[in-house]
């Protein structure tokens, strides 16, 4: 171990219930160097970080920072040792000013214990100039862009004097001119010997910027080379090389007619100009990185944002979709991603969110016919092998794959003509996950269309007929179930591709 | 012996389980029964069934304002302006309702079939209710707000339509707060009647299970399709009708309609509800479970006055109620 290492982590392990977050996974960065990361998403990349500020404490592990052993135990004492973070969600507080949000929580003092806002004021305005980011201290965080408020983040971050700094996806709300800058910014720090770890899917940035990449896939460390002895596609293969398994059986099903075509959906700035069709017996994957926009996509579709240009056709009929309402009665169903924010209503009985979305087809004279709904709900029961103590249990006191179970339910009972769902089998265990599998083929079978999003490559080339990869808002490639691989996927989500697929 | 011990506690914790489940639902009607009998036991005219009448028709007013504020709630909102509506109500209804020979009288020589106060108050009500709605939706105003504005401007129209007491009204109207069917004050069948027909309305329809899913979780409510504007609009309209009914019913039960009317009523109907097991969260709520909340508040004042408590102390037993109703609510829903 050489003097040179400003941070050496060894075998740390991480585990969330029910899922193995970090398998003894290790991370050497040297001083002054940037070091990539990279992986899929949910390889790990962001624990083993929240780790090492002190958000996530280890189960195992050890870290040595500054030639140390350390344990680190939260983020202010992760500060006070020299290492700072700026984090893929800005969290500025709106209503503060520049000033104040770098200095919140170690604001000078001056006399009688009160905040000396002109040395603050003083202080920003210098780092600031020192680099060249052209913000007036006084200006209230809200009203600044999105690009400018993740300039001061990158600024706070680099306030702190500190001897390592972590990026985490710094670019994803800026412009290129503003990654030149920061660019620039990183190697000045890089000069003092300041060490800077720096995460992101972009495949450009990397071989611009960085001096090490290490790859991490399902919470284990693949590789770590020098950047200049790797190429983009022996990063991919890191990156995706994992056996296939036999865990999504899609069966063989009658492709049919066209039941969807969406043709030049925009909203402007969040996805541009994506067309696909979709077919009776067909389970289309929405593949992409996290933030390439398939939600965005699937939200104009279902009427939930309202889209600035392009046309949907179900069943050869040219439709206006503008709410959920509309997209239900052409026979659509959305199973979102959010269960907790958009799926379940926590509070209410089984029955309630199973029947919420078909009652009035239930109702008679106005009234709800409640034995008929008792009858379908018991049916239901059965059908899903829903493990649930009775239909008027609470259902925020069922298990994950319970309640998805209960959603599901509650879209089949719509008797919809195409299915969305939106990442059904995240954070549910392994048994409910292939019932769920199944259930789709299954449904597959009898006609429905399917459109799956899933962040899982596995999952989409196990069950998708044809995967359309989401690059940066727009279409980076539909592929053929025969052509698509790992590797396809993920070259046309990097915007690797981008050319050859259209 | 292990193994036995383990079930024995099993069982035990199931009991203790199927106890505060009990309690959980039913705790509140325990509490209302202990007090019945402790005032019983303490005051001698207090359990006749001449006073046990008067609580119901006491609280009769509140009442009806707390079944719509309890619909409003389940929604996951709040409505401040029923006491405001009630008086705007009440001074409208009875300035068409007052003798010819009335010292105040507001419309001379106008004579018109009780059947108008009537639909006057319901609408006038129901208009207000219709606005805080629209508000609400369309404007995306938080409820707190839209109806608190409601609060100020359905008062001061109250005062600029009749600074003075409205009275001497017909005997018809009169009948509305005064009358009995069968030895039961009218008041209390009005009372009853709305009861039944909101809770069947909450239970049996698919607006009633909307108003739920809305408190529930009103995203995943307007993805399955659910018509979020018009449930919100629906739900002010009925609170407003039935503070416009209340404003009926107060004003003819004294005889007169006053713009000074049903000040702080609203509280006490918020006060009903809370007590009664509604979530301030929104998506939990029934109507019997209000109506035992607003008999609690009434036996209470009642209880306390016949003992000669003095009022101040009353008000500072019944602030102290609402609150620790909340926080054993909130162990519930835990």
């Amino acid at each position: 171990m050489s003097e040179d290492n400003v941070l050496v982590m060894e075998h740390i392990s991480k585990a969330f219930p029910g899922v193995q977050a970090l398998s003894d996974v290790r991370l050497t960065v040297r001083r002054g160097s940037v070091h990539a990361l990279m992986g899929e998403n949910g390889a790990g990349k962001s624990t083993l970080m929240k780790v090492l500020i002190g958000m996530y404490i280890p189960e195992e592990g050890e870290i040595t920072f500054l030639g140390k052993k350390v344990k680190i135990e939260n983020t202010q004492q992760a500060l006070r040792m020299g290492i700072s973070m700026i984090h893929q969600e800005l969290s500025p507080e709106p209503y503060m000013t520049v000033a104040e949000n770098i200095f919140l929580g170690r604001e000078p003092l001056g006399r009688f214990g009160l905040i000396d806002k002109k040395k603050m004021i003083a202080n920003t305005r210098a780092l600031l100039e020192r680099l060249e980011i052209d913000i007036d201290p006084n200006t209230v965080m809200r009203s600044l862009s999105v690009a400018n408020t993740q300039m001061v983040e990158i600024a706070k971050a680099i306030s702190y004097d500190s001897s390592l700094i972590i990026m985490d996806e710094p670019t994803s709300a800026i412009t290129e001119r503003e990654v030149a800058h920061l660019f620039r910014i990183i190697r000045t720090l890089k000069e003092k010997g300041v060490a800077i770890i720096y995460i992101t899917h972009k495949m450009d940035e990397v071989f611009q910027i960085a001096d090490d990449i290490t790859v991490f896939r399902d919470g284990r460390h693949i590789a770590t080379v020098p950047a200049a002895e790797t190429d983009r596609n022996s990063l991919i293969a890191m990156m995706v090389g994992r056996e296939l398994t036999n865990l999504f059986p899609k069966e063989d099903a009658p492709i049919g007619e066209v039941v969807l075509a969406v043709q030049g959906l925009t909203r402007t700035g969040i996805v541009e100009n994506v067309s696909f069709e979709l077919r009776r017996g067909e389970i289309l994957g929405l593949a992409g990185l996290m933030g390439a926009g398939r939600t965005e996509v699937i939200e104009g579709v279902f009427g939930i944002k309202p889209i600035d240009a392009g046309e949907i056709t179900v069943k050869g009929k040219r439709v206006q979709i503008k709410s959920p309402r509309d997209a239900i009665r052409h026979g659509m169903a959305l199973l979102t991603e959010d269960r907790k924010l958009t799926g379940i209503m926590g509070v209410l009985s089984v029955r309630d969110n199973m029947m919420i979305a078909s009652l009035s087809s239930y109702s008679k004279g106005g009234f709800l016919n409640k034995r008929i709904i008792n009858e379908t709900c018991a049916r239901e029961k059965t059908r899903l092998e829903l493990k649930t103590p009775s239909m008027d249990q609470v259902i925020r006191l069922l298990s994950g794959g319970n309640q998805q179970k209960v959603l599901v339910s509650r879209w089949l009972l719509t008797v919809p003509d195409i299915l969305i769902l939106d990442e059904p089998t995240r954070g549910i265990d392994v048994g409910a996950k292939s019932e769920i599998h199944r259930l789709m083929s299954k449904l597959a079978q009898e006609g429905k269309a399917i459109i799956m999003i899933s962040s899982e490559l596995p999952e989409i080339l196990g069950m998708s007929d044809r995967v359309l990869v989401m690059h940066e808002g727009r279409v980076g490639g539909i592929f053929d179930r025969k052509d698509a691989t790992q590797e396809t996927i993920m070259r046309a989500a990097t915007g690797h591709d981008e050319l050859m697929a259209v | 012996m292990a193994l036995k011990a383990t079930g024995e506690t099993r069982d035990k914790n199931q009991r203790w389980e199927r106890l505060n489940a009990f309690l959980g639902k039913y705790g509140i009607v325990l509490i209302l029964l202990a007090m019945i009998l402790a005032f019983s036991l303490l005051s001698e005219g207090f359990f006749t069934a001449r006073n046990l009448f008067n609580i119901v028709r006491q609280i009769s007013f509140m009442g009806l304002i707390a079944i719509g504020v309890t619909m409003v709630i389940i929604t996951g909102g709040i409505d401040l302006g029923s006491g405001s509506v009630l008086a705007l109500a009440a001074v409208m209804a009875t300035s068409l309702a007052q003798l010819q020979d009335s010292a105040t009288l507001k419309y001379p020589g106008l004579i018109v079939p009780v059947f108008v106060p009537i639909v006057v108050a319901l609408s006038i009500g129901a208009i207000t209710g219709l606005i805080n709605g629209s508000l609400i939706s369309k404007f995306k105003i938080p409820p707190f707000i839209a109806t608190l504005g409601m609060m100020t401007v359905a008062r001061g129209f109250a005062l600029i339509y009749s600074n003075k007491p409205l009275s001497q009204l017909t005997p018809e109207y009169n009948f509305i707060g005064q009358g009995a069917i069968l030895g039961v004050p009218f008041p209390v069948i009005i009372l009853i009647v709305v009861a039944v027909a909101v809770h069947i309305m909450l239970n049996n329809t698919p607006f009633g299970r909307y108003i739920y899913a809305l408190g529930g979780n009103e995203q995943a409510a307007r993805i399955s399709g659910v018509n979020i504007d018009r449930v919100k609009i629906g739900v002010y309209t009925l609170a407003g009708l039935l503070s416009g009914l209340a404003g009926l019913v107060v004003s003819s039960r004294v005889g007169s309609g006053q713009p000074g009317q049903g000040v702080g009523i609203e509280l006490d109907a918020i006060a009903a509800a809370v007590i009664g097991g509604t979530s301030l969260s929104g998506g939990i709520g029934t109507i019997w479970g209000t109506i035992v909340g607003a008999l609690i508040i009434g036996v209470l004042d009642n209880g306390l006055i016949l003992l000669n408590v003095d009022q101040y102390w009353i008000t500072i037993v019944k602030g102290t109620i609402i609150v620790v109703a909340v926080i054993i609510d909130q162990r519930k829903n835990r």
